[in-house]
């Protein structure tokens, strides 16, 4: 849910599993009340409930009904099942706003089984060379898919910001593989050969360095272009993705049956045009928190 | 192609030196014999002539994907690289062919002689057997530009460190008509096929700029003073009556410049001779925009050879008849180097002239006035001096003019290509023609990567209008522009063009108000 990343609501209300995010990412003191998907509350006359956008945990689409009309929010959301997340519930609705990050035909991405493999495949590639496979990935909900696809592989190690989002998880029930939290003020040779899971902003900061023999592999949909990859100097790009693709972005606005569509955050422009053309009635619509193309250049807070 | 897709993959992913040289020399250890001699052709501009036009290809894959056409551009623009573009829009592969380089390349020559139906179908069938990597590369095969994360040079470097043989004999080795079909790997690296030792060059003696003039030169007696020229540097060998000319990235040029050919043939003896290539008529060294329009041709015609000559301008001698002359003083091997260009009289091949000024205030005076006659500025070299191997601090100095500069405006901004493809990385700035703005430079670097986000996120914010992957922005933004020399141009708007445009700093204190006007641009042509 895209309220979690801007500080400073006077109140939140969201899905049971988000209460322990919002309280890990904003402090303890917040007001926030919790609430299960499909469970309807009325507020001023509006029903409203939450349905699964199956992008990260507890992550929901917002139903609002009102004199028999009805507006789906999507927030940010994926179709594809990524073991961890409620998956993704089309809602059919009148009116439906929807995310476009991806909204390029450019972004299809692969099978979860097979991205997965993919992992795994560069990790004993890099062991065949005695080298670190460091994985770079957004510590809420790209982490824990990491770790999830490289379980078991090679002892595993996670920056301390990743480990109080797994605590988030683990405290509503998911169990996520063993992992160590790593000190980066200590001497940590010892991680040599084995799997290093940390967020992005860690790629700027020195400390990286300390990890030995290292080979960086960044996860994110925007890794699917070439230029975005060698722009970072990675060593490889995984398009591991939290967000629909371009396929998925239209199957799941034709799900809806909407009669009326509204893009939001991403490629606003392209992919309005693009369902216009294909018999929608659809627009873009601006927000306080999406800019018109939000590529890699803010690798930290889109991935 | 599975080791020809890693081997580009690896290239790209890094941008360590030593990372590419081990990623060529895996390749090197793992690919057939043909396959590396594609590798050798395709990287060294052996490529065969394309047989299917981009035009065919993006109308395949708009027909195989039903995507519109201006869908397609907006593709084209965000991903920056036609072929692979294309791969990215195509759905995922049904089925796998496992053909070595040489194999494809096969395949994809023999097209030439086929129906374009045929062509369809096999590339087509070529797609949907692919996955993305490998599909990428096989529509760069099929004719688009091959530059993919190493330069030829840098591919000449790892080989030859394979072997463990010299760069420069590598590079003639690999120069000339072999065909792969009719070679081995090999014996084509080693030089089988060519007499490396008649083209050996000597590595280039580099100068550094000077650090504290009055020190250096207290005793003037002792510094031997030429003008620097703004050319390309080039060692120039003649061995047995076979020419050939260096450029310092260890490029052979030879063919690029017939005039100098054509009238050192006519020299007894065998010499190699240091220079500096300049495009010179009647006498007069041209501006560079003038050499520029010499450079990087496929094929000189008459015209651009009558229009713009080249020459050189020599200041060195290196070895005179088999001798090498390194280890001899600087104003020993000069002497030798006039007698020889007094013997050879010559319209293209000039002696570098020394300058005989006996003060340092006198020389402060020449170095300003340098521009006037395309010159950059001085070069100190010490008589007692031996031509070194590379850069070494002491007895060769270089003593620019400052670069000129001036603050322009950003006008226009486009996304960068490869690496830098999702930011806003080139720009085009303008400055006052009257109560107009005019564009005078593109610009590339000069800005950190914090910057460049920075400005991106401006562009975003301000573009006025889109031109494809072109944003016009508001003309907000100042930045200060040093260049090395201006000339007149008649392909630029503005009538001038500026040589080595670069951005010195954003200049925030700035507003559009207090940026440059042509005019007085315009004044700085000599």
């Amino acid at each position: 849910m895209e309220i979690m990343q801007h500080r400073g609501m006077k109140k939140y209300l969201c899905h049971h599993f988000s209460v322990p995010i919002l309280q890990s990412r904003l402090g303890p003191d917040i007001t926030v009340e919790g609430i299960g998907f499909n469970e309807t509350i009325v507020i001023n006359g509006v029903r409203v409930s939450f349905h699964p956008a199956g992008h990260v945990v507890g992550s929901a689409q917002i139903r609002m009904e009102y004199k028999g009309k009805v507006v789906v929010v999507s927030g940010d959301y994926k179709l594809q099942d990524d073991g961890l997340s409620t998956p993704f519930e089309p809602i059919r609705c009148h009116e439906f706003v929807s995310e476009s990050t991806f909204g390029l035909p450019i972004y299809q991405w692969n099978d979860i089984d097979k991205q997965e493999e993919e992992l795994r495949q560069w990790i004993a590639h890099n062991q065949s060379y005695g080298r670190t496979s460091v994985f770079v990935g957004y510590s809420l909900g790209k982490a824990q898919r990491i770790l999830k696809a490289v379980a078991d592989v090679a002892p595993t190690y996670v920056h301390h910001s990743i480990h109080r989002i797994n605590q988030a998880y683990e405290s509503i029930g998911i169990e996520l593989p063993k992992y160590e939290v790593l000190d980066f003020r200590e001497d940590i040779k010892y991680v040599d050969q084995g799997i290093v899971v940390l967020p992005p902003a860690m790629i700027e900061s020195k400390v990286i360095k300390k990890i030995p023999n290292m080979s960086y592999a960044i996860c994110s949909g925007w890794m699917t272009v070439r230029g975005a990859r060698r722009w970072r100097s990675a060593d490889a790009g995984f398009a591991l993705s939290d967000h629909a693709d371009w396929n998925d972005l239209l199957k799941a606005i034709r799900s809806t049956e909407a009669e009326k569509i509204y893009i939001t955050h991403g490629q606003t422009t392209i992919f309005s045009k693009y369902l216009c053309e294909l018999g929608y009635e659809a627009e873009e619509v601006m927000t306080a928190y999406g800019e018109e193309e939000s590529n890699a250049i803010e690798l930290e807070g889109n991935v | 192609m599975k080791a020809f897709a890693r081997l580009v993959y690896a290239l790209d992913s890094t941008n360590k030196t030593s990372q590419k040289m081990m990623a060529v020399h895996v390749f090197l250890n793992e690919a057939d014999d043909k396959d590396k001699l594609w590798l050798l052709a395709l990287f060294s501009g052996k490529r065969p002539k394309r047989t299917v036009s981009t035009k065919l290809m993006r109308e395949w894959v708009l027909e195989t994907t039903g995507l519109p056409e201006w869908l397609f551009q907006e593709s084209y623009s965000s991903v920056g690289d036609l072929g692979e573009t294309l791969s990215l829009l195509l759905p995922p592969p049904k089925g796998y062919w496992d053909y070595s380089l040489a194999e494809w390349m096969h395949r994809i020559r023999a097209l030439e002689f086929t129906s374009e139906e045929d062509k369809r179908n096999f590339v087509l069938q070529a797609w949907d057997n692919l996955p993305h990597q490998e599909r990428f590369l096989f529509n760069k095969l099929l004719g688009g530009s091959f530059r993919l994360g190493i330069s030829a040079k840098g591919l000449i470097n790892a080989i030859s460190s394979y072997y463990g043989l010299e760069p420069s004999a590598v590079s003639h080795s690999i120069m000339g008509e072999w065909e792969v079909e009719e070679s081995a790997f090999e014996e084509l690296v080693h030089g089988h096929y060519v007499d490396n030792n008649l083209s050996k060059p000597y590595p280039f003696c580099l100068a550094y700029p000077i650090e504290d003039v009055e020190e250096t030169l207290k005793d003037l007696s002792q510094w031997q003073i030429e003008y620097k020229w703004d050319g390309i540097r080039g060692q120039l060998i003649k061995r047995k009556d076979e020419i050939f000319i260096w450029s310092r990235g260890e490029e052979l040029v030879t063919s690029q410049f017939p005039e100098i050919v054509v009238e050192v043939a006519q020299w007894k003896g065998d010499f190699v001779l240091d220079g500096e290539i300049l495009a010179i008529s009647n006498g007069e060294i041209l501006n560079f925009t003038a050499l520029q329009k010499r450079l990087n041709r496929k094929v000189l015609s008459k015209k651009i050879l009558s229009e713009v000559p080249v020459g050189m301008y020599v200041y060195d001698i290196l070895e005179y008849r088999g001798v090498d002359l390194r280890e001899w003083a600087m104003d020993r091997r000069r002497a030798l180097l006039e007698k020889l260009i007094r013997n050879n009289p010559s319209t293209q091949i000039h002696l570098s002239p020394v300058i005989a000024e006996k003060s340092l205030g006198q020389l402060k005076v020449i170095r300003e006035e340098a521009r006037q006659i395309n010159s950059e500025g001085l070069m100190l070299k010490h008589k007692k001096s031996v031509y070194h191997v590379g850069r070494k601090k002491g007895d060769w100095w270089k003593w620019k003019i400052d670069p000129l500069t001036i603050d322009a405006v950003l006008i226009y901004a486009q996304k960068g290509s490869g690496r830098r493809s999702s930011y806003y990385t080139d720009y085009t700035f303008a400055v006052r023609d009257g109560d107009k703005l005019v564009t005078i430079a593109k610009a590339y670097s000069g800005l950190t990567d914090k910057e460049i986000q920075e400005v991106s996120r401006f562009v975003n914010k301000n573009a006025i209008e889109k031109f494809g992957p072109v944003r016009t922005v508001k003309p907000l933004l100042v930045f200060e522009i040093a260049f090395e020399g201006i000339g007149w141009s008649s392909r630029h708007k503005a009538g001038v063009a500026l040589r080595f445009p670069r951005i010195v700093r954003w200049r925030k204190d700035k507003t559009v108000e207090e940026i440059d006007d042509l005019a007085s641009i315009k004044k700085l042509i000599h």
